[in-house]
C-alpha cells in the first residue's frame, strides 16, 4: 500500500461525491418532464417515438401496468437478440465469419444481456459478430439499464405520491432514460475513449508481422514434441468505444474481447481506467439525491448516500489491503511496493493499473451489478476475493447497478424502519407513508430470492459431476468459483471466478436461469410495493417517527444489509475464501 | 395486452435502430474523423524502401520477445502468447501448484541470467489481458545488463534510454509508472542492432 494508492482512491471517491448532485437534479428533471437543456433535440426524437409505436405519452399505469409492460418489452428483445445470435453467420457486419451459435449459449447470452448481467460464457473476439455485439449485446445494455433505472423512479413514485393509483408510464420513463441520460453522455464518453486508445471500426482483424517471431514448442496429442513458427499476430478489432461507454454507464460489464477492461483495447490507459470506476457509480450515486430530491427529503438521499459509501470504504481497504500484501506462496519473488513497480500479487494484473486501480476496480464494480473486470477476480488473493463475492452478495447496494441499486437498497431501507419501528413498538413509519404488513412481506420476498436461487444452484452444482467437472482451481477454491458463478449470475453481475468452464450445457441453462430470477422475480415485489405505498394516505411525523435522515439511521442501514448478508452467506464462505486464506498462510497449495 | 405486445415489439425495433445502429455508427464516424489512428488500433508500420508500409503491432499491445538482446514481456496466458484475438489470464487461484511451478520456474530462469537481483513480480506473473504492453520500470532494470551485453551497450547509456522510454503516471497521479517493452525493444533494433550472427542464434 502506498500513499499515492490512497490518494487514488480518495480521487475516485471525490469525483463521485461531485457527480451525484448535478446528475441527480439532473434525472429529477427527466423523470418529472420538467425543462432541460437538451430538449431543443431530443423532445422532437421522443415525440416520433412515440408515434411510430403507438404511446400515448400522458396515460398513467398502474404498478401491475407498468410490470406488465416491463416484462413484455425485456420478453420480445430478448428475443431478437437470442435470433440474432442464431443467425448471425447469415447478417451483414461479420467480417470474421463467425459461425451461428449453439441453443445453450445463445440463450445464456440472452438471458445474461437482457437482465443486465452481461455474464459471458464465451470468448467474444472469437465468437460474436460485429452486428452481434452492436445491435445485440450493445443494444440490451442500453435497455437493460434504462429498465432498470425506470424501475427505481417508479419505486421512488411509490414512495412520493399520496393516495394516487399510479406509478408513472414504463414507455416514456425508459425512453427519456434511454433519449437524455444514456444517450448523449455515452457519445462523448465514447470519443474520450477513443482519444485514450479504445478502437472503433468495423474492419476485418489487422495482422501484423512480429519484431521477433517466435518458435512455440509444446507436446501434440500424441504426446510427441510439437513446434511452430509464429510471425504473425492477429489484433482483433471492431466497433469497441461505443459498447465500452455503454458498459461501464449502465453498469452492464459485457466485455467486447474476452479480457474485458484489462484488455488495452477497451482499457488503454489509467485515466480512461479512472474514467470508467466513475461511469459505474455515476447514475446510482446520482440516483440517491433523485430520491432525496422527489421524497422532499434531500437528506435521506444523502443518509442512503452515506451508508452506501461506508460499506464501499469497508471493501476497498480489505481489497487493497489484502492484494498489495501479495502471495505468500511465491517464493524468491520480491512484491514489495515501491516507486518503481506495484508489486504485490500482480497475477492476472495489469502493469500500468497496478494493485491500487485492480483493487479499486473490483470493489467498483461488484458493489454496483457492473462486472467488468480490469484483473482476474479469480487469481486475487483469497481475501482480496472474498471481497467482490461479498459485494454481491449483500444484494449490490453499495451504490449498486443502475436502479437496481437503488431499488434494492430501498428494499433493506424498509426492512431497517421496520426493525426500528419493532425496537420502539410502533408502526413504522418512512416519509410519512405507514409500513404495513404487505410492504414488508413484499420486502422479505425482493430480499429471499437471491439466496434461494444461489444457495440452491451452488449446492447442485457442488454436488453433481456436471458441476464440479467445471472446475480449474483445486481445493477450496474450487467452491468458491461455483458459488461465484450463481452469485454473479443472480446478482445480475456479471464478473466471475473466470477458470470455471461455464460454456456447458447445464451452467449455460442454470446461470441463465439464475439471472431471470435474480431480476424479475425480485422486481415485481418492489414493484408491488411501490403501488401500495403510491396508494397510501401521508401521516404527519410525530416524536415517535423513527427519522431517516440521520447518521443513526445509516448505521442502522449498513448493519441491516450486513446482518442479512452475513447470517445468509456466512457458512459458505468460510467453506470457501476464509478456509482457502487459512490454509495459504499455513503453506498449503493445492 | 394485446396493445402492449404491439408496443413492445414496436419499441423494439425502434430502440434497435437507434441504439443498436445509429448510435454505434455515428461514434464511428466520428472516431474515424478525429482520431483516425487511435480508432484503428494505435498501429505502428514499418516502411520498407519501397514505401510499402507493413504493420509490426500496435502501440498498445504487447509481443512475446525471447531473444537474449531484446526486453521480455511479461509471461502472457493469449493463445501460445500475446495472441491478440485471444485475450485472456491464467485465472489460476494464488493456492494452486499450477502457477507456484510455473512461477519457481520462472525464478530459477531469471536468478541464473541476474544473480544477486531481486525478481520484481510482475516479470513472473501473467498479465490479465495477456496483452499487457508493459512492464514495471523494475522489471525494465532487471533486464538491463542482459540486453546491454548483446547488444554491446554501456548499461549506462542503456539505463538513460530506459528512463526516457518509462511513462509516469498519467498526470503525475493516475495509474503505475511503466515501460513500453514494444516500443523500446524497436529503438533498440534501430539505434543498436545486435549483430547479424547473434540475432541469427537467437531465432533458432
Amino acid at each position: 500500500m502506498s500513499a499515492n494508492g490512497w490518494f487514488q482512491i480518495g480521487l475516485f471517491v471525490a469525483a463521485v461525491f461531485l457527480l451525484t448532485k448535478p446528475l441527480g437534479v439532473f434525472m429529477v428533471r427527466v423523470f418529472e418532464r420538467e425543462k432541460t437543456f437538451l430538449d431543443f433535440i431530443l423532445r422532437p426524437i421522443e415525440r416520433l417515438i412515440y408515434r411510430l409505436a403507438g404511446v400515448d405519452e400522458k396515460r398513467e399505469m398502474r404498478w401491475t401496468e407498468y410490470g406488465v409492460a416491463m416484462l413484455v418489452f425485456s420478453g420480445v428483445s430478448m428475443l431478437l437478440l437470442y435470433l440474432m445470435e442464431r443467425v448471425q453467420l447469415w447478417l451483414p457486419l461479420n467480417p470474421q465469419k463467425f459461425t451461428n451459435l449453439e441453443s445453450y449459449l445463445a440463450w445464456n447470452t440472452a438471458a445474461s444481456f437482457t437482465t443486465n448481467t452481461n455474464w459471458q460464457a464465451y470468448t467474444p473476439e472469437t465468437t460474436m459478430s460485429y452486428l452481434t455485439q452492436m445491435a445485440g449485446l450493445a443494444y440490451h445494455n442500453f435497455t437493460s439499464a434504462a429498465v432498470g433505472i425506470a424501475l427505481a423512479i417508479a419505486l421512488i413514485r411509490g414512495i412520493s405520491r399520496r393516495e394516487s393509483k399510479t406509478i408513472g408510464n414504463f414507455w416514456v420513463d425508459m425512453t427519456r432514460c434511454l433519449l437524455w441520460v444514456l444517450l448523449p453522455a455515452c457519445l462523448l464518453i465514447a470519443m474520450i475513449f477513443v482519444s485514450q486508445g479504445v478502437v472503433q471500426n468495423l474492419k476485418p482483424y489487422a495482422t501484423a508481422q512480429l519484431v521477433e517471431p517466435q518458435t512455440i514448442t509444446g507436446t501434440g496429442a500424441d504426446g510427441k514434441p510439437t513446434s511452430k513458427v509464429v510471425t504473425q499476430q492477429i489484433i482483433a478489432t471492431g466497433p469497441v468505444a461505443s459498447q465500452e461507454a455503454i458498459k461501464m454507464f449502465g453498469t452492464n460489464g459485457g466485455g467486447f474481447f474476452n479480457a474485458n477492461s484489462a484488455h488495452p483495447f477497451e482499457n488503454p490507459t489509467p485515466f480512461s481506467n479512472f474514467l470508467q470506476m466513475i461511469l459505474i457509480f455515476a447514475i446510482p450515486a446520482g440516483l440517491t439525491f433523485t430520491l432525496g430530491r422527489m421524497t422532499h427529503s434531500p437528506r435521506h438521499g444523502w443518509a442512503v448516500w452515506a451508508a452506501m459509501l461506508s460499506l464501499f470504504l469497508v471493501g476497498v481497504s480489505t481489497a487493497y489491503w489484502a492484494e498489495a500484501r501479495g502471495n505468500p506462496l511465491l517464493a524468491g519473488v520480491d512484491q514489495q511496493a515501491s516507486a518503481t513497480q506495484s508489486g504485490g500479487n500482480m497475477e492476472g494484473k495489469e502493469v500500468r493499473f497496478g494493485i491500487t486501480n485492480s483493487a479499486l476496480f473490483a470493489t467498483v464494480t461488484t458493489d454496483a451489478s457492473c462486472g467488468a473486470i480490469n484483473g482476474w477476480h479469480d487469481s486475487f488473493t483469497p481475501l482480496g476475493g472474498l471481497v467482490p463475492l461479498t459485494n454481491i452478495l449483500l444484494g449490490e447496494v453499495v451504490f449498486g447497478g443502475v436502479g437496481s441499486g437503488l431499488y434494492g437498497m430501498l428494499v433493506f431501507v424498509i426492512l431497517a424502519v421496520f426493525l426500528a419501528g419493532l425496537m420502539v413498538g410502533r408502526t413504522p413509519e418512512y416519509l410519512g407513508k405507514k409500513i404495513e404488513a404487505y410492504d414488508v412481506k413484499m420486502a422479505a420476498l425482493a430480499i429471499l430470492i437471491f439466496p434461494l436461487t444461489v444457495l440452491l444452484f451452488s449446492a447442485v452444482s457442488s454436488v453433481s459431476a456436471f458441476g464440479t467437472s467445471s472446475i480449474s482451481n483445486p481445493g477450496p477454491h474450487g467452491l468458491s468459483q461455483i458459488f461465484y458463478a450463481f452469485t454473479s449470475a443472480t446478482g445480475n453481475n456479471g464478473s466471475a471466478f473466470a477458470g470455471i468452464n461455464a460454456n456447458t450445457q447445464w451452467f449455460n441453462a442454470s446461470t441463465g436461469i439464475s439471472t431471470l430470477l435474480g431480476r424479475f422475480f425480485a422486481v415485481i415485489p418492489i414493484l408491488a410495493i411501490a403501488g401500495n405505498l403510491a396508494r397510501k394516505k401521508t401521516v404527519p411525523q410525530s416524536a415517535g417517527t423513527f427519522p431517516v435522515t440521520t447518521p443513526l439511521f445509516s448505521m442502522l442501514l449498513v448493519s441491516t444489509v450486513l446482518i442479512i448478508g452475513a447470517l445468509t452467506f456466512f457458512p459458505v464462505l468460510s467453506l470457501g475464501p476464509i478456509l482457502e486464506h487459512l490454509l495459504m498462510l499455513a503453506g498449503r497449495s493445492f | 395486452m394485446k396493445e402492449t405486445f404491439r408496443i413492445a415489439v414496436l419499441m423494439t425495433i425502434i430502440t434497435t435502430v437507434i441504439f443498436g445502429l445509429i448510435y454505434p455508427f455515428a461514434v464511428t464516424g466520428l472516431a474515424q474523423l478525429l482520431f483516425p489512428s487511435k480508432a484503428n488500433g494505435s498501429l505502428i508500420y514499418s516502411h520498407a524502401s519501397n514505401g510499402q508500409a507493413t504493420v509490426v503491432g500496435s502501440r498498445l499491445l504487447g509481443q512475446t520477445f525471447t531473444g537474449p538482446g531484446y526486453f521480455h514481456s511479461r509471461p502472457s496466458m493469449a493463445g501460445d502468447g500475446y495472441d491478440a484475438a485471444n485475450s485472456g489470464g491464467s485465472n489460476l487461484a494464488p493456492t494452486n501448484h499450477a502457477l507456484l511451478d510455473r512461477v519457481k520456474g520462472d525464478v530459477e530462469k531469471l536468478r541464473a541470467e541476474n544473480p544477486g537481483a531481486a525478481i520484481p513480480v510482475d516479470l513472473v506473473t501473467t498479465s490479465a489481458s495477456g496483452l499487457d504492453p508493459d512492464i514495471s520500470p523494475d522489471a525494465a532494470e532487471f533486464q538491463i545488463p542482459r540486453v546491454a551485453k548483446e547488444r554491446g551497450m554501456s548499461v549506462t547509456d542503456l539505463r538513460a534510454l530506459v528512463a526516457r522510454r518509462t511513462l509516469g503516471r498519467q498526470f503525475g497521479i493516475l495509474g503505475e509508472p511503466r515501460v513500453n517493452v514494444l516500443e523500446l525493444n524497436m529503438e533498440l533494433d534501430a539505434t543498436s542492432p545486435v549483430k547479424k550472427w547473434q540475432k541469427s542464434v537467437v531465432k533458432k
